[in-house]
């Protein structure tokens, strides 16, 4: 899907009324179709060509593309460097900003610097304690929290000047992302998170993996209830299992991530499990789809990116739209 | 200490008027305090506050108290000193994703605001990032200043 005024790769769409960013992203959303996000696997390298491959794995399936911020706290490639290699190349590119390493003057600094490199989307979030990560001696930053930090890029944006009140000449032009957890406690609290981060400056919200429905759809009903989804688009999270191990492995040992027994006997019970977990990511897909006021799927499909094409086409929740894609 | 520390999430309502009550005697103090001088007051204050705080609260010092906006649980005891609400990593029985033998400190301050009863008042205010260099002062002249100067 082009769009008529579609730049060279590498330059920005003019910016339409009633949007804050040049990007593709923020284009989709408001025109109603629903989207299809996906994370790329940072690489353990500094080569560009394993970002470029990495990416092509999505060409045609994907709209945006999330760029992990060492998530789990363990080291990798910089969002910063994926997105800035591939808003070269064209990508629709979403930033993930944590809180956990950098302070609000590093995190100042990043963002006009996504922005100047072509970055349309910035996801910000608190990050994962350092605890959990293949570096657990080093320091947690957490100057400021996902809303604060939510808060800031707002202001950079709209006020023109930095935290400080100095001003910034060219400000930002970006499409604010929070994430949120419908499933972890204090479950009466999410909904009144999810409106803080919006009442912050969050546009789209993406949420963590969701592998339970009904709580999903309690969720929408409490944010519908708020008047939340006419502020912001929600894309749910989803992705394949490898196995019902694998299943039993996160649900013990990556916070926030919440795997109902039957998912767990539904993948044991299968004789293929990788499959049976590719088969599952896609009803679950299509029953999130139906879902009133859910705007698209955030698929994180950790270390089976090869299947997102598979998934995707197959929930056929893009209806016959395809994504943008390089040139060949 | 984590007994005293639970029991005044317990208690959030009764205490919270207590604290409304010192803050309003404090309020009348004002003059007296000003005269004296802020400066020279912030220390004694920030100890005679530490010890209180610390012991009821388990308060971190922070120097820009919230407790009365995040139901009597201070937020810097989050391992992210989150201000603004729990991050996504709380496990299914409430503990900190971090040290799992705790309970998130927001568990407990959406109970503690649920006993203080208003909620949407309080607790989904947004909180402003800390200023770093609070850290150690007192929190109750500052807000005491920040009153009498029309700007809290």
């Amino acid at each position: 899907m082009k769009f008529d005024d579609e730049p060279t790769p590498g330059e920005n769409l003019p910016i339409l009324p009633g949007h804050t960013s040049p990007g593709r992203f923020e284009r989709i959303l408001r025109a109603g179709h629903f989207a299809v996000t996906a994370e790329i696997a940072p690489p353990d390298s500094a080569d560009p060509a394993d970002v470029f491959s990495r990416a092509a794995l999505f060409d045609g399936y994907v709209d945006a593309i999330n760029a992990t911020d060492s998530s789990g706290a363990n080291c990798h490639m910089s969002s910063m460097g994926i997105c800035s290699l591939l808003t070269r190349r064209g990508y629709a590119m979403i930033l993930q900003q944590s809180c956990r390493d950098r302070n609000r003057i590093a995190m100042q600094g990043d963002i006009l610097g996504a922005a100047a490199m072509g970055v349309c989307n910035v996801l910000c979030l608190s990050g994962d304690g350092v605890q959990s990560g293949d570096h657990p001696q080093a320091k947690p930053v957490f100057d400021m929290d996902s809303i604060s930090a939510l808060g800031m890029v707002r202001h950079m944006r709209d006020e023109r000047q930095f935290l400080s009140g100095r001003a910034i000449s060219s400000p930002p032009r970006l499409f604010l992302g929070a994430a949120a957890n419908p499933f972890a406690p204090p479950l009466d609290f999410r909904p009144h998170r999810m409106a803080k981060k919006i009442a912050a400056g969050a546009q789209f919200i993406q949420t963590q993996y969701c592998f339970d429905v009904d709580r999903m759809k309690t969720f929408m009903a409490q944010v519908r209830d708020l008047g939340l989804l006419e502020e912001a688009f929600v894309l749910a999270g989803v992705g394949p299992l490898a196995s019902a191990k694998a299943a039993e492995w996160i649900r013990k040992n990556v916070a926030g991530v919440h795997i109902p027994d039957d998912i767990i006997r539904r993948l044991a019970g299968a004789e293929d499990q990788k499959q049976e977990g590719v088969d599952l990511c896609v009803d679950l897909i299509e029953q999130i789809h139906e879902i009133e006021g859910v705007s698209g799927v955030h698929i994180m499909a950790y270390r089976m990116e090869d299947r997102i094409g598979e998934i995707v086409s197959r929930s056929n929740v893009l209806n016959g739209r395809e994504p943008w894609r390089p040139a060949a | 200490m984590k007994s005293v520390r639970l029991w005044s999430i317990r208690n959030a309502r009764w205490l919270k008027k207590v604290y409304d009550g010192l803050e309003w005697i404090l309020s009348l103090l004002e003059p007296i305090l000003r005269r004296i001088g802020y400066d020279r007051l912030d220390k004694p204050f920030a100890a005679i506050e530490g010890v209180i705080k610390g012991f009821f609260f388990d308060s971190q010092s922070c120097g820009q108290c919230t407790l009365g906006e995040t139901g009597m649980a201070c937020p810097m005891n989050c391992p992210k000193t989150l201000r603004n609400g729990p991050c996504g990593g709380v496990r299914q029985n409430g503990g900190c994703e971090i040290k799992p033998d705790m309970t998130c400190v927001w568990v407990n301050a959406w109970e503690g605001s649920q006993q203080i009863g208003t909620p949407e008042e309080t607790i989904k205010m947004i909180q402003p990032p800390v200023d770093n260099r609070l850290k150690g002062r007192s929190a109750w002249l500052r807000a005491l200043r920040l009153r009498a100067g029309g700007l809290l």
